[in-house]
Formats: structure tokens, C-alpha cells, sequence
């Protein structure tokens, strides 16, 4: 184990050997992981990798045919139950959303507290504010009353952001929280999840293809590629074109990647990888 | 033929059809909200002719056409259910083979049906003016449960309707809610087949909560709207039918339509989206 790793009775979330599979396809191929509390880890790695279903088993979104999984002290045994579902906060990728949509940005946030206030009760007072806090914690305050499908893309994530944050998670899951974003608004997205784990000491697991950004706020980088992981460690130890390279099938990686030799960095611009 | 006789009005039949078309209205329209902000058009077209099947399977057979329906509408949401539900691929597929099935059964049972084929064309076609006590009590009954269900769990359908897997992941039972809402649907179809017919019920359930759609950002807004809109279809239907004698599901479905088409002519999102379109220079 890495030596800047907390003992291993801090593991919040353990997979072992997880293989998941969709009809013919194999989408995990025996993947071991384990995140300790307050790390926050990337995962990269070329599209079909896996990456998105890794993230979803902690969750219980995935469905899981082999192994083990354990989270928050608990074993998922295909599914997770909604109990602990209210612990994870989870930012599913960016979708499309209908701009006739009627539910305001505010209404969205307060879907975070749904989970929790269970079935039949309606939010008091508490709740409110609490989404009034996340509201202004990712500077949406403004915006709060606008219909969520009238947002910028980089907006809606914010929301996004702030409904995960309003369950008062232990566990924050981003599913490329930046995707189909302008550089400017992905820039300011993976600071804002860096600001958020570090002040809220969260334990956050998230997918991403921003290389350099992840570089510069991961604890860990997980590389995925073809269901398995391919390496993982601190950012330094794993961005290098010795892996990179192969991990990305032998050609440029994401644009904006970052490879670092002998500890200095270097940006290197190529086609989107993927 | 233009013949107004307001007389018409006092008579029970007519009662129990205001009084039809006040819950049928309000119960279809609030389904259809769950329909149109989901997208579930195509999958509430093949549960509703299910329901028609399945009414016709019951007459045939010599049980209740409402048991019959009910069971058919049923089979069709768990059939079509998990289609949309894994999101995997464009179930419109899927549902199309289920549709023409169950339209090819509806069309089978009629013609198995022995004697004449009033009753048939009676679910086809729909009759508000021969709603018995028995249907208007059904109808009340499901229409309270449907206004019930969603006054207790609307912070769990607006999830849901908003976004289904983050809904999931905060904690709430979303594929519960999910199939409840189906069940909904197609228990709401089946109590209102006999009042306004199994190829005009989709109308009633689609056009008022559309048109609700083009005018609000506000769920609960978009609820109440819907159930005026279908009340108002339904009411002002009746009375273009008895006005012109003509039947009562088709004026239905054109009020209804023609309130969609005025929403949609005024809708206060056009004009956004047209704002939008002058800022971006397109």
C-alpha cells in the first residue's frame, strides 16, 4: 500500500475480483479496489473501459456477477439498498434535459433531501436550508429559481453537484462531471470538486478524461482499459507515456493530457482519445 | 344538424355523463402528466389498445370487458415496462410489435364475438351517455386513489420524472414508483374505456397535459392545469355532441386537441425558444 494511504480500517469502499457483465459483453473483468476515507481517485481510461461501471457498483446501480463489494461497512449483494444510497452522492453524466422541463434548479437540489426525509414527509425548514447552502456553495443561488432545462451545461452540473452534496453524502460519485463542457466551464467544475473534498473531507471516486486536471487534484489515478485496471498509483507514478501510450492503444491521448517524464511535466496535445 | 335543447341537461343519463367527465377528465389528464413529461407517448398508446384487447377478450369470453381490460393493460406495462426501463436501445421498436399485437388481437375478439357488435364498437367508439352508476363509482373511486397517490408521493414522482436514475441513487424506490405509474395508467384506461372509447382514450390522457406542458415550469401548476384542460375537453365535448349530434368521444378528443393547439400557439416557451434563437443569431 502507498505510504501517503491510511490504514486499511479507513477503507470505505472494498471491490474484490467484480466481475459485471451486459448481455455478451464483459464490462468488468475480475477488478479489485479499495478507497480509503477522504481520498479523493480518478479514473481514466479509454471509452468502453469499464470506468462508468465501476463507479455504479458502489452505488449499486451496477449489477454484480462475480465478487464482492463493500461499502460503508456494508455487502451489496446485487444492489444497494436505499438506506445506503442516501450515504452516495452520485453525479451521473451530463444528459440532455427537455427545456420545457418543470422543475427548477432549486427543485432539483432538493431531490438530494428526498432520500433521506423518506417516503410521505414533506421538507421542513432544515432542508431548505440546507439547499439553500449547497445553492450558494456552488455559486447556483442566483440562478435557483430558473427552470433546470434553461441552464448552461456547466450550470446543470453545478445542480448536479449540489443535489449529490444535499444528501450530506459520505461518498461523492462524478461520472466525467465535466463531459461536453467548454474549457473555461470544466475548469471551473474540477475545482469546485476539489474544493468541495478537501473542505467537506469527503471520500470521492470520480470518472473523468481531464488527465491534466486530474493530475493536479486526484490522490490516485485508477487507469482503466478493457474491464481491468491497468494501473493505478499517484498521479506521478501512473502518467507516463510508457503507460499512457499502450493504455490509450499506442496512439495521442485525451487532449490536454499530461505526461510526466522524470518529474517534470509536459502537456502534449492530441486527438481526443476518448 | 344545430339543435340546442338545453333540457337535455336535467336528465340523469346526462348527469352521470357531466359527472363522468369530470373524474374521466381529471384522472386521465393527471396520468397524462406523468406520460408526456416522462415520454412515454408511445408506450400509453399500446397500453391503452391493450385495454381495448383486453375489453373485447372479456365480452367474448363472457366476463366483465372492464376485468378483461384491466388484466390486458396490466400484462402490457410489465411487458413494455422493462423495455424503457433499461435504457439501453430505443424501445420504440419493442413497443411497436407490442402495439400492432394487441391491435390484432382487439381486431381477433370482435370478430370471434358472437350476435351483433354493438358492445365492440361501444368500447371502439366509447359511450359517456350510457355510463351506469357501477362505472361512475368505479370511476370516482379510481380518480380519488390517482389524486391521492400523487398528492402523498409527488416529491418522489417529480424525482422521477425529472431524472430516473438520480433519483435511484438519492435513496428513492424509483423503479417502484416507476411501475406504479404504469399500473396507474392502465388501471385509470381501463375504468374510462367504456365512457370514451378505446381508440380516443390516448387523446384524453395525451392533449390536456400537453397543452398543460407548453405553459408552466411548475409541476404542481402543470397538474392542475392538465385536470382543468381535461375537464373542460370532456364538459365542452358533451355539450358540442348533444349541440350538433354527433358522438361524444370524437368532440372530446377535438376539444381536446384544439386546447392543445391554442397552448401550444401561445406558449410562453415558444417565445423563449425564439428568444433564444435571436441571442444565438440563428
Amino acid at each position: 500500500m502507498p505510504e501517503h494511504l491510511p490504514p486499511t480500517e479507513d477503507v470505505l469502499i472494498k471491490i474484490e475480483n467484480a466481475v459485471v457483465s451486459y448481455r455478451e459483453d464483459v464490462a468488468l473483468r475480475g477488478v479489485s479496489l479499495a478507497l480509503h476515507r477522504g481520498e479523493l481517485a480518478g479514473i481514466i481510461g479509454p471509452n468502453g473501459a469499464g470506468k462508468t461501471t465501476l463507479l455504479t457498483l458502489v452505488n449499486g446501480l451496477g449489477r454484480l456477477l462475480r465478487g464482492r463489494v463493500e461499502v460503508l461497512g456494508c455487502l451489496l449483494n446485487g444492489g444497494c439498498p436505499a438506506f445506503l444510497r442516501r450515504r452516495i452522492g452520485y453525479v451521473p453524466q451530463i444528459q440532455n434535459i427537455d427545456p420545457r422541463m418543470p422543475v427548477s434548479a432549486r427543485e432539483v437540489v432538493m431531490m438530494g433531501r428526498y432520500g433521506r426525509l423518506g417516503l410521505l414527509r414533506r421538507p421542513g425548514p432544515a432542508d431548505r436550508q440546507v439547499v439553500d447552502g449547497m445553492l450558494k456553495l456552488v455559486g447556483m443561488s442566483h440562478l435557483a429559481s430558473r427552470p433546470i432545462g434553461h441552464l448552461s451545461g456547466g450550470e446543470q452540473q453545478r445542480v448536479a453537484i449540489a443535489r449529490a452534496l444535499a444528501q450530506e453524502p459520505e461518498i461523492l460519485l462524478l461520472d466525467e462531471p465535466t463531459a461536453s463542457l467548454d474549457r473555461r466551464a470544466r475548469v471551473e467544475i474540477m475545482t469546485l470538486v476539489s474544493e468541495i473534498h478537501r473542505s467537506r473531507r469527503l471520500t470521492t471516486l470520480m470518472v473523468t478524461h481531464e488527465l491534466k486536471t486530474a493530475a493536479a487534484v486526484c490522490d490516485r489515478l485508477i487507469l482503466m482499459k478493457e474491464g481491468r485496471i491497468w494501473a493505478q498509483g499517484r498521479p506521478e507514478e501512473v502518467l507516463r507515456e510508457d503507460i499512457l501510450d499502450p493504455l490509450y492503444g499506442g496512439e495521442s491521448t485525451a487532449e490536454n493530457t499530461i505526461t510526466v517524464f522524470n518529474g517534470t511535466a509536459r502537456e502534449k496535445r492530441g486527438k481526443p482519445g476518448g | 344538424m344545430i339543435s340546442l335543447d338545453l333540457s337535455i341537461f336535467g336528465y340523469q343519463f346526462m348527469q352521470n355523463a357531466i359527472l363522468a367527465g369530470l373524474l374521466g377528465g381529471a384522472a386521465c389528464s393527471v396520468i397524462g402528466v406523468f406520460v408526456v413529461t416522462m415520454n412515454l407517448s408511445f408506450i400509453g398508446v399500446a397500453i391503452s389498445h391493450a385495454a381495448f384487447a383486453g375489453a373485447l377478450c372479456g365480452a367474448w369470453l363472457g366476463f366483465s370487458p372492464q376485468a378483461g381490460a384491466f388484466i390486458f393493460s396490466l400484462v402490457a406495462a410489465a411487458v413494455i415496462g422493462p423495455l424503457a426501463d433499461r435504457g439501453e436501445f430505443n424501445p420504440d421498436t419493442p413497443i411497436g410489435i407490442v402495439f400492432s399485437v394487441t391491435m390484432g388481437l382487439a381486431f381477433l375478439f370482435m370478430g370471434l364475438l358472437p350476435g351483433p357488435k354493438t358492445q365492440a364498437l361501444e368500447l371502439l367508439w366509447g359511450s359517456i351517455l350510457t355510463v351506469t352508476d357501477r362505472d361512475l363509482l368505479l370511476l370516482a373511486v379510481v380518480a380519488v386513489i390517482v389524486l391521492l397517490l400523487v398528492a402523498l408521493f409527488f416529491k418522489e414522482i417529480q424525482a422521477v420524472i425529472f431524472h430516473r436514475e438520480a433519483a435511484l441513487a438519492v435513496g428513492i424506490p424509483a423503479g417502484l414508483i416507476f411501475y406504479g405509474l404504469l399500473f396507474l395508467t392502465g388501471t385509470v384506461i381501463t375504468v374510462t374505456l367504456r365512457s370514451i372509447g378505446g381508440l380516443l382514450i390516448f387523446n384524453l390522457i395525451l392533449n390536456p397535459a400537453a397543452a398543460a406542458y407548453q405553459l408552466t415550469y411548475n409541476l404542481r401548476v402543470m397538474f392542475a392545469l392538465a385536470a382543468l384542460f381535461g375537464i373542460l375537453s370532456t364538459w365542452l365535448g358533451l355539450f358540442l355532441s348533444c349541440l350538433f349530434n354527433v358522438p361524444s368521444g370524437a368532440t372530446i378528443v377535438i376539444v381536446s386537441a384544439v386546447i392543445f393547439i391554442l397552448a401550444a400557439a401561445f406558449s410562453p416557451k415558444r417565445k423563449v425558444k425564439k428568444w433564444e434563437e435571436v441571442i444565438n443569431g440563428k
